[in-house]
């Protein structure tokens, strides 16, 4: 079996390049045909996102599988293949493997461990699927991947921490309030961060939202779009006490909001805990009021920070990822192994000279009264049996394992005998070819 | 039979401690599972500890203080089960096996012999009370070590340093929340184990309350833990605030319950 991958993602190209490489997904079936039909590739799948464009193929001779893709490549999109050359990247065999675990599990991805990318692999297999350029190898490859980025998934934290701001934001208000259904929310200034941010709330179950805005009519639209309560800027500090959690992005060049005040506010609602979100620069919110008891300020920078440390404990969770990857590696390839037609025949071979055997020696033991000679007829006769049923099978496998469907009947003959490869045997058995 | 289950227990409290400590900082959820299992043989072990224990002397294993300290390890843990079960905060084991552990090794310092308990003790109220006491005071060492917990996991958000428990710590409002439910048990257990001990008082000694020091002192627990019960409820105590307090309040509790059974030499001075 000889896998290849071959394409360019953002690490090697810029953005320029990859969205003339790309394939939309609404006239995927074209390219993949042609990869298959006009480029003699035996399986394929293309992978085309925003950061990334691959394409994954069989071949019988891998280093023209190479230049097969490169040329579909350039041929397809029309760009030569000279200015294409230097952002592609090739992985072979096992090299290839590994990197589809990876691509599948978010380990090679912009952000590391984000999810998006394995429901895009899913889509790219199922167009393969569609369009039949998935043979048994390609299907079992993916269905080996996903099955990877779900164990990624659960073992690891990998794709737990938040690392974009908004998300810190939350993953923060979570680990404070932790449940956030029944908490309410105040934006003050209705930009588009904060609209961001209050989308991210709804989405983790918020259950109120108040927009105040210096342009009363902003804040009315606004919250059009998500169903809170516009109010009155003027007004907004008799809300605080309120609201557990407070996002400003206004452009007021002083601070809104003081510790005096917030001081007044705790008392009133009792000392629950409020969480102030500081996204405005200059900042809105006196740095201080993080000194009021159960009060906690956070600001861009801080925010960014968090981001960082995020990053920073998921690159801790990418080595565990790591060793995820090289174990199902060895995995898929005990069965690729299996795969090989030798083996295959051999494993066959002796399991039926087994079965013939045994009941050799079963029949013999009440056959007391034959002479050598006689046994020897016997053998001789199940012998011929064995290997003259064995015939066609064996022969056919020779001659169509090198052929595109060849896998599939290898698969096949080992799971009708229930064919196990012992190993040792197949050495012996290669060595005495020699 | 009970000494040798007994060092099981130490020895799988011991492990236990190690993983839970090598959990914190490589924060894998392998090692945390690993150290839930072995505290949890160490648990099985502790039980017939216990139970062995109690057939041999005959009562309740809680005369001496070496009784009174295994016994007392082994409701701080089935209480830790019991939390852990409903609420399913893993990461406060990590804080409550080293206690048991600590608790397990003090009672293996001190002399393990039985000792016969003053017939006129012989009462269904021993267990009664005894029971009731420790699970008061259980409640109260758990609630110790989620204000713990609570104090790291605040400090980590105002300095705005997130890095190392921060990413495994509970949330403050759950945290916060747990800390109370376990003052919300506590503290009823507490006030009928002081009843049930002048009770049992007044069957073995005829009179209901004399002043002694561990009365004065539970006592003393008892209005300290009321005082933080009515401080939640009325003027918003939480948080830190509340964290702090338990927190002290339990170190009373505890520093009184070593001090006086060194003096007196056992429960309430009444062996022998």
């Amino acid at each position: 079996m000889n896998l290849i991958i071959v394409g360019l993602n953002h690490k090697t190209s810029p953005i320029e390049i990859r969205e003339k490489l790309s394939f939309p997904s609404q006239t995927i079936g074209e390219p993949l045909k042609k990869l298959t039909n006009h480029f003699g590739l035996n399986e394929g799948v293309i992978l085309s996102t925003c950061n990334r464009v691959e394409v994954l193929a069989i071949t019988n001779d891998m280093e023209k599988g190479v230049w097969q893709i490169k040329r579909f490549l350039s041929d397809y999109h029309a760009i030569p293949l000279e200015k294409l050359d230097e952002h592609l990247y090739v992985h072979l065999g096992e090299d290839a493997v590994k990197h589809l675990f990876r691509v599948g599990a978010g380990l090679d991805s912009m952000v590391m461990g984000e999810p998006q990318i394995l429901g895009q692999v899913k889509d790219s297999y199922g167009y393969a699927v569609q369009f039949n350029t998935a043979g048994v190898i390609v299907n079992k490859l993916y269905h080996k991947a996903f099955q990877v980025a779900k164990r990624i998934r659960s073992e690891t934290k990998i794709g737990e921490s938040a690392v974009s701001i908004s998300f810190a934001a939350i993953e923060l208000a979570r680990k404070i309030f932790g449940d956030l259904s029944g908490k309410s929310c105040m934006l003050i200034g209705a930009g588009e961060m904060a609209e961001l941010a209050a989308k991210h709330l709804l989405t983790n179950g918020i259950r109120e939202i108040l927009v105040a805005n210096r342009t009363y009519e902003k804040a009315v639209e606004m919250v059009k779009g998500f169903g809170g309560t516009a109010i009155m800027f003027r007004e907004f500090p008799h809300y605080l006490k309120n609201v557990d959690i407070v996002i400003a992005s206004t452009g007021a060049p002083n601070f809104i909001i003081r510790p005096d005040q917030i001081h007044e506010v705790m008392r009133e609602r009792k000392q629950k805990p409020m969480f102030f979100i500081d996204i405005s620069v200059p900042r809105n919110i006196d740095p201080l009021v993080n000194n009021v008891d159960n009060c906690y300020v956070y600001d861009v920078d801080d925010l960014q920070g968090v981001v960082v440390a995020n990053l920073q404990e998921r690159s801790k969770e990418a080595e565990a990822a790591e060793r995820i990857v090289e174990e199902e590696i060895e995995k898929f390839y005990r069965w690729i192994k299996s795969l090989d037609v030798v083996p295959t025949i051999i494993s066959l071979r002796q399991t039926c000279d087994q079965i013939r055997k045994a009941e050799m020696q079963k029949g013999l033991a009440s056959l007391n009264h034959l002479s050598e000679k006689d046994r020897k007829v016997l053998d001789a006769m199940t012998s011929a049996i064995v290997n003259k049923i064995l015939h066609h099978p064996v022969t056919h496998l020779k001659k169509e394992a090198n052929k595109v469907e060849g896998d599939l009947y290898i698969d096949t003959i080992r799971k009708l005998f229930d064919l196990t490869i012992d190993e040792e045997a197949v050495k012996k058995a290669q060595n005495n070819d020699d | 039979m009970s000494e040798i289950f007994f060092h099981i227990t130490a020895v799988a409290y011991l492990v236990a401690t190690f993983v839970y400590i090598g959990y914190l900082f490589a924060r894998k959820d392998r090692l945390l599972d690993a150290a839930q299992y072995i505290l949890l043989a160490g648990f099985a072990a502790h039980t017939v500890t216990i139970v062995t224990r109690w057939v041999a002397a005959g009562r309740t294993p809680a005369t001496s203080l070496h009784e009174s300290l295994t016994f007392f390890s082994w409701i701080v843990i089935a209480l830790y089960m019991f939390l852990l079960f409903k609420y399913k905060q893993r990461v406060l084991g990590a804080f409550i096996a080293p206690f048991a552990l600590l608790l397990i090794l003090s009672a293996s310092l001190l002399p393990q012999e039985i000792i016969p308990l003053a017939p006129v003790l012989e009462s269904y109220w021993l267990p009664v009370h005894v029971i009731l006491a420790f699970m008061g005071n259980a409640f109260f060492a758990l609630a110790f070590f989620l204000g713990i917990m609570y104090i790291i996991q605040e400090r980590y958000l105002k300095k705005r340093k997130l890095k190392g428990l921060y990413f495994i710590l509970p949330s403050l409002e759950v945290l916060d929340e747990l800390n109370y439910k376990c003052l919300q048990y506590g503290f009823p257990l507490l006030t009928v184990a002081i009843i049930t001990g002048a009770v049992w008082s007044e069957y073995a000694v005829g009179s209901y309350w004399d002043w002694k020091p561990r009365q004065i002192w539970s006592l003393i627990t008892w209005f300290l833990y009321a005082a933080l019960l009515h401080g939640r409820l009325t003027a918003g105590w939480r948080g830190r605030k509340a964290a702090i307090f338990s927190g002290t309040a339990f170190m009373i509790l505890l520093a009184s319950f070593i001090i006086i059974n060194l003096v007196s030499g056992g429960a309430h001075g009444l062996s022998q």
